[in-house]
């Protein structure tokens, strides 16, 4: 399964399934990433890690190791 | 009647701004007990007798961090007869997540939907009322930048806080409304009516908290209900409910908010294409950074800084007292507790506030702007391998110059474990009172070389790296970590109010939490330096502290400086650093010592060989900091527990380096000592606690319902 992580800059994805331990699943959650969502990926910090997304109409970042706990699949 | 309104909102939602805005100047800014969490209250500007009491910026009411614990504690237990949640117009899904929660706790809401004039600048537009009807509460437009709206959000929610009664919104549907009612019957009796549906959900979600506020049979027939329903709808309890109350926001936000036809970059998109830029973020960062330091400490900050000790107190208050106490007949002794104990301790302290007061306004326009969370979205892959945050660079950068506005910089850091790790670190980087110091060591025992400044300032790098390592794989130290998902919020302009009041509330609190540890201190060391333990007053090399001195010495003759001299020389430093060169200079006799100390260089040869002198510096330079820094620790980790344990971490890692230093240094020369064995196992100790696996992180949960 796809997971975050491995979505390039500008793809836009659906969120599947978001996993991982209670905290960050949480907090993903509160946040807005939840099963039916949409994506968009818009650019990796100038190091690489970590990845600007638009959810919801506004910008998140997290790092590629928390975005592996999000399953997606395109649009 | 007293009344207390809560201030609740998302980051970023302008909270902040509206908070100033009702409270105009009348805050008090303090702590919440038992966090490291800033708390405000202020009156409001409406009417007097109103206490607005301004929450920590949250997402949500989860259980997994301080700001919200605190925040949902304060609400759950009355403490607020209504509150005012700040909605973000342009984030209306996110920033609802939050009054559903509000409203489920039954406490009167009224929603100050802000940034309307963001919403009209761009041509959108926003159905405040039919929002209203479907949330069941109040929605007041207002803007908290232009200020308007205000006069109608505070007659609404002092009306609302009339009301004396809970009712909590119920907009759950379906299986979990079912199952929460059920719930519901079982704890009914064994909790208040106001909030027996708040806790129904919380223990649909598993709230680690609200576990132990029911007897266990109780609780566990609720659990059954709450496992069926698991295992029927397919996921966690805390998962369904997340979900369910995005489909609840889902619905009410249909048709509320319409965009204008306008399309195009927003200028926050057109800023970040160059600040966030692959190749342009990094140069960016570079210059913002030399910015702040230029004008904090060497330029405006600076001058003040030099204005107020030299002109100000050595040459005009400490003279001039001393001399009017002298005139009225007041005794020696008396004399000199006074002015040079108490006065210099006070003076010490207000030397600093130039140089703070534009570090805060510095970063309170950062913060204020949005630049702040660039910053850390750009240089947190650096940093987090060290257990420090991508805003540790402030503090690192400004301790270069001065540990103590670098120490109270990390405030800006949300993480409550990297802020702290920063916070201790900070002051292992080379400050400018360290200076004299490096050259008093350089200039007697290496010719003046400047490898001996380079090499200080990579081994400053190299320790606050290594120890950000050790001090993260601690488990169960400075507060629980949190995931990194941060939001990137729109540029604005920095409101003037907001600018100045963080300046001065920060300011303030310096001078207050640190500025009585610094004069305590002081006095103290004062006392040291000028009287034996007979209490009879004698010239420093004669002195309580020179004996403490000599005590202490043996400890550090594997070290390679175990003279008496050496040891006072470093004890006075936790004075200030510089004070190192004067110390010495007394204890050789002589009267004046220049900035880099060539009267006494020929003396410091006789105590110390190059090699031990370079033991010696790298001893003073990682050791506990002065007493302005420790106390500027304090104000951060919050208790003299951990500000003893972070100092006593500081002086036993430069203890492990300068001792290594040496015996290597010794073993290389051809020379080596016995010392050499505990040395090499303290070294390899050190290493196992940098690159041991600490195992699962302890707030780990399994996946599965619990």
């Amino acid at each position: 399964m796809r997971t975050l992580k491995d979505v390039e800059e500008g793809e836009r994805v659906k969120v599947i399934s978001v996993s991982g331990d209670r905290i960050l699943k949480r907090r993903l959650m509160d946040m807005g990433i939840l099963k039916g969502c949409e994506i968009e990926v818009l650019k990796a910090a100038p190091l690489g890690d970590p990845v600007e997304f638009l959810v919801r109409g506004y910008r998140l970042t997290l790092r590629k190791k928390d975005a592996e706990s999000v399953g997606v699949e395109p649009l | 009647m007293k009344k207390n309104i809560a201030l609740i909102g998302n980051p970023n939602s302008g909270k902040t701004t509206l908070f100033n805005a009702l409270t105009g100047g009348s805050q008090r800014v303090g702590n919440w007990p038992g966090v490291t969490v800033e708390k405000k209250e202020g009156k409001l500007r409406q009417a007097r007798d109103v206490t607005v009491t301004d929450l920590p910026g949250v997402y949500s009411l989860s259980p997994y961090s301080p700001e919200e614990e605190v925040s949902r504690r304060f609400l759950a237990e009355g403490s607020a007869d209504a509150v005012i949640n700040v909605v973000d117009a342009t984030n209306l899904e996110r920033n609802l997540i939050l009054t559903i929660q509000l409203l489920e706790m039954g406490i009167p809401v009224t929603v100050a939907l802000n940034m309307s004039d963001v919403v009209e600048r761009r041509g959108d537009t926003v159905d405040e009322k039919k929002l209203s009807e479907r949330l069941g509460c109040p929605v007041i437009r207002v803007s908290a930048l232009k200020r308007e709206g205000l006069e109608n959000l505070a007659a609404t929610v002092l009306e609302q806080a009339s009301y004396g009664m809970r009712i909590p919104k119920k907009f759950f549907k379906g299986e979990l409304s079912k199952a929460i009612s059920e719930i519901s019957g079982m704890l009914e009796g064994h909790i208040g009516d106001d909030l027996l549906y708040w806790y129904s959900i919380k223990v649909m979600e598993h709230d680690p908290h609200v576990q132990g506020a029911f007897p266990s049979p109780v609780l566990e027939r609720a659990l059954e209900t709450v496992r069926r329903t698991e295992d029927s709808l397919g996921d966690d309890g805390e998962a369904i409910v997340a979900s369910a109350r995005y489909e609840v926001v889902d619905s009410l936000v249909r048709g509320i908010y319409q965009k204008s036809e306008k399309g195009g970059k927003s200028l926050t998109d057109r800023i970040d294409e160059v600040v966030t830029n692959r190749w342009l973020a990094i140069p960016v960062f570079a210059a913002v950074m030399f910015l702040v330091y230029y004008l904090s400490i060497t330029s405006v900050g600076g001058y003040m800084t030099d204005w107020v000790n030299e002109t100000v107190f050595e040459e005009n208050v400490l003279p001039r007292t001393a001399d009017w106490l002298a005139g009225m007949g007041v005794e020696d002794w008396l004399v000199s507790l006074i002015v040079n104990g108490i006065i210099t301790g006070v003076g010490a302290v207000l030397g600093f506030l130039p140089q703070l007061l534009v570090l805060f306004l510095l970063l309170a326009l950062l913060e204020d702007s949005g630049y702040m969370a660039r910053i850390a979205f750009v240089m947190d892959r650096i940093l987090r391998r060290f257990g420090l945050s991508g805003k540790s660079f402030i503090p690192i950068i400004v301790g270069t110059g001065c540990a103590v506005p670098g120490i109270m910089a990390s405030r800006t850091i949300e993480d409550e474990r990297d802020r702290k790790i920063t916070a201790m670190t900070t002051s292992f980087m080379p400050c400018s009172a360290k200076l004299p110091v490096i050259a008093l060591i350089s200039g007697a025992l290496f010719g003046g070389s400047a490898w001996i400044a380079v090499s200080v300032y990579f081994i400053g790098v190299f320790s606050i790296l290594v120890s950000g390592v050790i001090l993260k794989k601690i488990r169960g130290a400075f507060g629980k970590a949190s995931p990194f998902v941060m939001e990137l919020p729109d540029y604005h302009v920095p409101s003037a109010r907001n600018v100045v009041l963080s300046m001065g509330d920060r300011s303030w609190h310096f001078v207050k939490k640190a500025g009585t540890i610094i004069v305590l201190a002081s006095g103290l060391i004062w006392l040291l330096t000028s009287y034996d333990w007979g209490l009879n007053p004698v010239g420093a090399e004669s002195s309580m502290l020179a004996s403490i001195g000599n005590a202490l010495s043996p400890a550090f003759s594997p070290l390679g400086w175990g003279d008496w001299r050496a040891v006072v020389g470093t004890l006075s430093g936790l004075v200030a650093k510089e004070n190192i060169l004067s110390t010495f200079g007394i204890l050789f006799g002589m009267e004046a010592v220049a900035e880099d100390g060539a009267e006494i260089w020929t003396y410091m040869a006789t105590i110390m060989t190059p090699l031990a002198g370079f033991s010696f510096l790298l001893f003073n330079m990682l050791c506990a900091p002065c007493f302005a820094a420790i106390g500027a620790m304090r104000r951060e980790l919050g208790s003299w527990k951990e500000t003893a344990l972070a100092v006593g971490y500081q002086c036993a890692f430069a203890y492990v380096v300068a001792l290594a230093v040496y015996q290597f240094g010794l073993a290389i020369q051809g020379t080596p000592s016995f010392w050499l064995i505990p040395a090499a196992l303290l070294v390899i100790g050190t290493g196992y606690l940098f690159f041991r696996n600490p195992g699962e992180p302890e707030d780990e949960v399994p996946a599965e319902a619990a």
